[in-house]
């Protein structure tokens, strides 16, 4: 099996008024160092292994349904797991 | 003229919709249930506002992936009318039926209220009743509405003409003020503004209905009066 974790994100040139909020919820809690804030989305995939290409399944996966390309990018970690 | 109203788990504007088409500008519809794998009898397509599947993911993402927005496409593809308000519209975006993405509004609260909108375009299948830079009032409700899209994507909409309604006092963030575009081919409409909630003086405007009343004056030049 294998553990797939995808982190989504809004695109660098689109304003994130969430991550904007919290940015100034950070500072009146005095933490006046936070330059940024981004909020995404994290999900786990767990697959079965087969004759695939992991890479093509999950660039696939991402750039059709969990991520919007027009504003967000996404990322992943693959992990090997044995089955329970 | 027979318009379906498609009905996602989450739609809560499909009411509305039928009742404007059937009640208010009496024309032929029908409820669709999203699993459904044909729409040929149908000659426009109406996706209304709410929630479809919880919006879970993102507003409209869940939606694509259903029996039904095949058929829409193919209907959409055949030149036939396809009308999305709200919820609507985040799924004509999210099927890539329209271009661009829709954020959170920037205020980050759910705005509903009157709106004035501009007609930017009278040269639509939606818009012939209006009159070119008309301010009409509609409602909206909505959170995430702020549209999105690139300079690019931007710069070929105002070529086509495809950018139909603005706000005149744009109140999510979009993107020169867009309310409501349409495909480069003009029959796929998407707007966040509710013209189904403004077909009657009851409802504070009955700006809306001329929209309605547009599609089915075009079908009729097309269909009818060629025959």
């Amino acid at each position: 099996m294998y553990k797939v974790k995808v982190y989504v994100t809004l695109r660098e040139s689109v304003l994130d008024p969430q991550g904007k909020a919290v940015m100034s919820s950070l500072h009146k809690m005095g933490q006046s160092e936070v330059e940024d804030v981004r909020i995404g989305k994290y999900l786990e995939l767990t697959l079965q292994k087969g004759d695939y290409d992991l890479d093509e399944k999950i660039v696939n996966m991402c750039s059709k349904l969990l991520s919007n390309p027009v504003i967000e990018d996404y990322r992943y970690e693959v992990e090997e797991v044995v089955a329970q | 003229m027979k318009f379906a109203v498609i009905v996602f788990p989450g739609s809560n504007c499909d009411t509305d919709m039928y009742h404007a088409v059937k009640d208010e500008l009496g024309a032929e519809v029908e409820y669709v249930w999203h699993d459904a794998t044909n729409l040929n009898q149908f000659d426009g397509i109406l996706l209304p506002g709410g929630f479809s599947y919880g919006d879970y993911l993102r507003s409209g993402a869940i939606a694509q992936f259903s029996n039904v927005m095949t058929e829409v496409v193919k209907t959409a593809n055949e030149g036939k009318p396809v009308l999305g308000v709200c919820n609507g519209f985040q799924i004509l975006l999210e099927t890539g039926l329209l271009p661009g993405a829709m954020r959170r509004n920037e205020s980050l609260k759910f705005i509903c209220q009157p709106e004035e909108l501009v007609v930017e375009n009278t040269s639509t299948i939606f818009t012939t009743q209006y009159e070119k830079g008309e301010v009409i009032s509609v409602p909206v409700a909505h959170g995430e509405g702020n549209y999105y899209c690139d300079q690019n994507t931007l710069q070929q909409l105002k070529a086509n003409n495809q950018i139909v309604f603005t706000y005149k006092n744009n109140p999510n963030g979009s993107v020169e003020n867009i309310a409501g575009i349409t495909n480069e081919e003009g029959n796929v409409l998407g707007m966040m503004p509710h013209p189904e909630r403004a077909v009657d003086e009851l409802l504070g405007s009955k700006d809306g209905l001329k929209l309605f009343q547009s599609i089915v004056k075009s079908w009729r030049e097309r269909y009818v009066a060629a025959t």
